[in-house]
């Protein structure tokens, strides 16, 4: 991945990961969620109904709305780094 | 012998769908027929798992007209695929992605043909009343999915009754936006079929956040919003300016009469919620913001025997047991009192506690297993997740959920997954609802932060037996003839084993709240569990049985304890 200035640093990778953590309820600790392992599916096992809830909860503290725009739902949630990515991308400034 | 048309429209530009702020016209909507039709190959039946919602009715319209069957089980997990081929050995998919991904046989949709359909329209296909359209499954009880037929008759019936309880008014169609996929029982027929025999138009896209969906309801005339409880309070909660609506329509799982006043005010447009399911098609509507009951859309009656809700009609081959427990309030009106204690839903998708805890022992290298729908999962405004206990010697949780994402439904997915070396089975071999929701309270106990899910536990978790003596003196007075036991003793009998089971002589206890759920004769035979919290001292416990919850509360100790 190029180094942009969308990338997440380590601070935001850590934040949004004890959002998803406290927005789902998981019995894990932020820190067990590897940056690069698959949310859905194999990997933290998150399903669409998740997804939507940690959208609402991401949409709240960073002040702008989700969007895939016909593109695949998930893509944003493909990894802990790929939504960090995102929200670094598009939050408020 | 009835013949029906495939859907009302009947001028060559009569609008049958949209994408992306794009008409397509029933002539489009044909040619595109017939194109997929020339690609099916010889086959009696058809697994449509188109995603787009307008190829998916490209392929089901196809289907019909070339006499084939469609196949629409309630999920696609890689072990329904490989059931659905076991079913029916010629099936072959209809897919829109990439066709390498699955078990079986797989056709791709045929890519869009941009050139203008000639001046000629192809004609609506019609079809016999009796034509045998699809095979709709639900998860049943057995561990494989149960098929029920759907002639073309049965649905037009169905479906053509809701337009018209709906009031849907062909000169000025809706169009239709669904977040729900048309493969699902209440999509199929209240996206698809809803629009082809209504005349209107259906969004060719499934918006998934709440700012695709504004976005979809704003660039499409008359838009109709066609979603469950879940997704319309995701959809409110996002605080997004919202476009005035036709109307609004919910199904899967009972809408809140406060979600459905918000929904109302926020969309300026009534929300209608339709009551069906599977194996009896949709039956009845209600506008949820002003009536709690529900007003049936079609010639079926309703009976009540031995505590079970039935409905039959003309349309069906027998009387259909209901999934839900009703009251008749009126000659065509019912409301629901709750749900029979084995089905579940989870965020609008039902299935049973019996056919998952088959899908788990169905895994190789699980012993025993159960899945279980934690305390204060039976309320749909907060999405509560199963958990499941097994005893899997040799097995990681990893591998187990890896097993189990291959037999069900994400929604199903067990959170947490509790592995244990055996079950507290009773003497007939159940796991009560008592025992399980201590299994899971020992479980969250024990849980900490850094603690991986998959820590076995012991196999006893702390627990107390409660027995009332039959003979007890609190039932002389009371109730003559229908002795139950008073609220009172419950709660003295819970304060006494608490003080008991934590070492506490004779506490003063400060009782904090305590709801009675269901009464109990002489003889109770209950569990008691319960759970410390470590800033106050309140102890919340709950008293049960193997048919539930009997009551609940938080009592507090103070005074004489013990140092």
């Amino acid at each position: 991945m190029a180094l942009t200035s969308s990338c997440a640093d380590e601070t935001l990778i850590a934040e949004v990961a004890a959002l998803v953590v406290s927005a789902l309820n998981l019995e894990i600790s932020p820190a067990a969620i590897a940056p690069d392992e698959p949310l859905f599916g194999d990997g933290l096992g998150l399903d669409s109904i998740d997804i939507l809830e940690v959208a609402l909860v991401v949409s709240k503290r960073y002040g702008f709305s989700l969007r895939a725009d016909n593109e695949d739902n998930l893509k944003i949630f493909a990894s802990l780094r790929s939504l960090a990515d995102h929200v670094a991308a598009n939050r408020g400034q | 012998m009835s013949v029906l048309p495939l859907l009302a429209h009947s001028n060559a530009d009569d609008i049958v769908a949209r994408r992306g702020g794009e008409s397509i016209s029933l002539a489009r909507f044909l040619v595109d027929v017939g194109r997929v039709m020339a690609v099916l190959p010889p086959c009696r039946h058809v697994l449509n798992l188109c995603a787009d919602r307008y190829r998916f009715a490209v392929g089901l319209a196809a289907s019909m007209a070339s006499q084939r069957v469609s196949l629409l089980p309630s999920t696609h997990t890689l072990e329904t695929l490989r059931q659905m081929a076991a079913f029916a050995p010629d099936c072959h998919i209809l897919t829109d992605a990439d066709p390498g991904q699955y078990p079986l046989p797989a056709v791709v949709f045929p890519p869009a043909d941009e050139a203008m359909p000639s001046a000629v329209c192809p004609a609506v296909p019609r079809l016999d009343a009796r034509q045998h359209v699809a095979w709709v499954f639900t998860s049943g009880s057995t561990g494989l999915p149960v098929p029920h037929r759907k002639s073309w008759g049965r649905l037009v019936t169905s479906v053509r009754a809701t337009a018209a309880a709906l009031g849907i008014d062909p000169t000025r169609p809706p169009t239709l936006v669904g977040t729900v996929p048309p493969q699902h029982m209440f999509g199929f027929e209240s996206t698809v079929l809803l629009a082809w025999l209504g005349g209107g138009a259906f969004d060719a896209s499934r918006p998934f956040y709440p700012a695709d969906i504004v976005a979809t309801l704003g660039r499409v005339p008359d838009a109709v919003l066609v979603t469950t409880p879940f997704h319309l309070r995701t959809l409110l909660d996002a605080d997004l300016p919202l476009p005035g609506l036709e109307f609004v329509l919910s199904a899967t799982a009972p809408l809140p009469t406060e979600l459905a006043r918000r929904a109302e005010a926020a969309f300026q447009a009534p929300l209608f919620e339709i009551y069906g399911s599977t194996e009896t098609g949709q039956v009845a509507t209600r506008r949820s913001a002003t009536s709690a009951a529900w007003t049936l859309t079609r010639d079926v009656r309703l009976s009540i025997r031995d505590g079970q809700g039935w409905i039959e009609g003309d349309d069906m081959d027998a009387p259909i047991a209901l999934a839900d427990v009703i009251d008749v309030v009126g000659e065509r009106q019912f409301t629901l009192v709750g749900r029979n204690a084995d089905i579940i839903n989870i965020a609008g998708k039902r299935t049973s506690l019996d056919y998952l805890d088959r899908q788990l022992a169905a895994i190789d290298g699980v012993r025993d297993g159960a899945f279980h729908l934690p305390d204060g999962g039976r309320d749909d405004s907060h999405i509560t997740r199963l958990a499941a206990f097994v005893v899997a010697p040799g097995l990681d949780a990893a591998s187990l959920r890896a097993a189990l994402r291959e037999r069900i439904d994400p929604a199903f997915m067990p959170r947490p997954l509790i592995l244990l070396d055996a079950l507290p089975r009773n003497a007939t071999g159940k796991l009560p609802y008592a025992n399980r929701e201590a299994l899971l309270a020992a479980h969250r106990a024990q849980d900490r932060m850094d603690t991986p899910e998959d820590v076995r536990l012991p196999s006893r978790p702390g627990e107390s037996r409660i027995t009332i003596a039959a003979n007890h003196p609190a039932f002389a007075g009371h109730f003559p003839g229908r002795p139950i036991v008073p609220g009172v003793v419950l709660l003295d009998e819970a304060a006494g084993a608490l003080a008991l089971a934590l070492g506490l002589d004779e506490p003063c206890w400060h009782l904090g709240s305590v709801k009675f759920i269901r009464a109990v004769g002489p003889g109770a035979n209950m569990y008691l569990k319960w759970q410390q919290s470590g800033a106050s001292g309140a102890i919340a416990f709950t008293l049960a049985d193997d048919d539930g919850v009997i009551a609940s509360g938080s009592l507090t100790p103070g005074g004489a304890q013990t140092p």
